[in-house]
């Protein structure tokens, strides 16, 4: 069957691929509602280098998305379920090392097309069923997923001290890690350090928040999440190596396109343990979908949505671009190309 | 109900490739109409698709609904017409034979077997304008300016290309009405009729337009063909 891919050809110009897409012992879905991620925005925008550019594009966008199972020859679905679609195409298994991580694992929208098509044919594994959540906070799945992930990756490497968790960082990663943080950890003191007053009044279900130049000097952590990403990669991770207490973990979330010098010489003496962690896995979408029948965490993760008009042209996915620019969290459209 | 109509009751005169009818003809992998089909079976709303098929090629037809596995129950069978408006009435005919009378509500979808190129939301649109409105065609705006001439020689006329659309299709109808109106129509008027929303201005029932897309094109001529094989990256099938 005949399937329109929208791809990003040059920064900001985007040209229709038509391909006989098979669906041979696949799910077919209709995407619905989608959401850009920052790593979207930058390959929009051309803020990637040349030879990644080169490399990457033609390429349809967008991995967080959620859509309509139209067929299913597998019985795993039925016509008509709502479904969240899972980037991740997982490698040959790997004893210990996670899907995400695993050599020959590709994801969609980095190299290859995202979810911007006409219909998207899935491995059954590759979905989860969302029956109960509505099109448009199912789309927050996919970067709640990542954020389960990197807590369950820090909590797994920190020593067992949970009562301070420091987020640095004021942006959907770190809203959605201060979500996790909060459904995983409960009895912890969750402390977030941004640079925008209005973004942190959004996080009303932490114990404190603190713009960067107001954090107490005696403020103490136990562990803490990195989600400032970019130029402020470098501020967030020293201020956390000074507030961190002794043999704490350090979960690195933040993508920055330069190279970051870090304080190793308080690293060491601090006995300081740093984790990177990017994307997640199936096991973690359907950990996200499970939490998110909690009507408040639910409702939570929808405070961060703005929802622009739908996309039904070229021209409109342009302008959900140029809306995401102007939005301080999460730009969500339905799709009906 | 919702009814699509796929209309495949052409020979192909115009290719000039082979004998075989063009909705029959490749592209890349699949022959044309199978492409068509796929994307209108995949739109939930039907709860039919009917395929208005030349008589000599029922069977051809019958044998790539088995090999492309589409035997689906949803998939029926049609004799073609004489020409566009007999298939699609034949076509009525037979849904009246499979699911008896006719209701108030219930909607045709006509779609060309050439035009597998079609979307989804094409579809739906349709769907959604022939529920609300009755009738509806899918055009996109005439990017060449359009000539009008009488002989054949001078021209006549040329219109205002800002008012000028080019229809494509789907063409979706409320089934009743369209039956109603064509009864209507004298031997005179059916004579001229080149598609079946003119059925409808002719007795004055308005028509919705659709947004349809450029590459929603119906594959006509040799050229029209490679085009289409290029847009989705297949073969070039020679002359």
């Amino acid at each position: 069957m005949i399937n329109y891919i929208y791809q990003l050809v040059n920064p900001q110009f985007i040209s229709v691929k038509y391909e006989d897409t098979n669906i041979d012992g696949k799910v077919l879905v209709r995407p619905k509602y989608m959401s850009i991620c920052q790593a979207d925005q930058r390959y929009y925008l051309g803020n990637r280098d040349l030879k990644t550019l080169s490399k990457k594009l033609p390429m349809a966008l967008i991995h967080e998305c959620c859509g309509e199972v139209l067929q299913d020859k597998s019985g795993t679905f039925k016509q008509g379920d709502r479904v969240v679609l899972i980037p991740n195409v997982p490698g040959p298994e790997c004893e210990g090392i996670y899907e995400n991580y695993r050599n020959g694992s590709k994801f969609l929208s980095s190299g290859y097309d995202g979810f911007m098509c006409e219909f998207v044919a899935m491995h059954p594994r590759q979905l989860v069923a969302v029956p109960d959540i509505p099109y448009q906070t199912a789309t927050m799945c996919e970067l709640f997923s990542v954020a389960l992930h990197a807590v369950k990756r820090l909590d797994l490497a920190a020593h067992k001290h949970r009562d301070t968790i420091g987020i640095w960082g004021d942006g959907s990663m770190a809203f959605m890690i201060a979500c996790a943080v909060k459904a995983k950890m409960p009895k912890s003191r969750i402390v977030v350090v941004g640079r925008n007053a209005r973004k942190l009044s959004r996080f009303s279900f932490v114990s404190e928040t603190y713009l960067t130049y107001t954090v107490p000097a005696g403020l103490c952590i136990d562990h803490a999440f990195e989600c400032a990403g970019g130029e402020g990669c470098y501020d967030a991770i020293r201020d956390i190596i000074a507030h961190i207490k002794p043999q704490g973990t350090i979960g690195l979330l933040g993508v920055s396109e330069n190279y970051v010098s870090i304080d190793t010489r308080n690293i060491l003496e601090k006995g300081l343990t740093l984790v990177g962690s990017s994307r997640s896995g199936r096991a973690e979408f359907l950990e996200a979908a499970q939490l998110m029948k909690t009507q408040r965490i639910r409702r939570r993760l929808g405070t961060i949505i703005h929802e622009d008009e739908p996309v039904k042209s070229i021209e409109d996915i342009h302008r959900v671009f140029a809306t995401d620019l102007n939005t301080p969290f999460k730009t969500v459209f339905e799709w009906r190309l | 109900m919702i009814y699509g109509a796929i209309l495949a009751g052409g020979s192909g005169t115009r290719m000039h490739i082979t004998s075989m009818p063009k909705q029959f003809l490749p592209l890349d992998k699949k022959p044309i109409i199978i492409h068509t089909l796929e994307k209108m079976l995949t739109c939930s709303r039907f709860d039919a698709v009917y395929l208005g098929i030349h008589p000599s090629w029922m069977a051809h037809m019958a044998d790539l609904l088995e090999k492309y596995e589409l035997e689906d129950e949803r998939v029926r069978l049609a004799p073609g017409g004489e020409n566009r408006n007999d298939t699609i009435f034949n076509i009525i005919d037979e849904i009246e034979k499979d699911f008896g009378k006719i209701e108030d509500d219930d909607i045709i979808v006509t779609h060309d077997a050439v035009r597998p190129f079609v979307t989804l939301r094409v579809l739906e649109d349709n769907i959604n304008a022939a529920i609300n409105f009755g009738a509806c065609d899918t055009v996109v705006p005439a990017t060449d300016t359009i000539v009008k001439s009488h002989d054949g020689v001078d021209v006549s006329e040329i219109p205002d290309r800002k008012i000028m659309y080019q229809g494509q299709t789907p063409q979706s109808f409320n089934i009743k009405l369209l039956k109603e109106h064509y009864a209507k129509l004298k031997p005179s008027e059916k004579a001229i009729l080149t598609d079946a929303c003119k059925i409808c201005v002719m007795r004055g029932t308005p028509v919705k337009l659709v947004d349809g897309e450029i590459s929603n094109m119906k594959i006509t001529t040799v050229t029209d063909y490679k085009i289409a094989q290029v847009l989705v990256g297949g073969e070039k099938e020679s002359d």
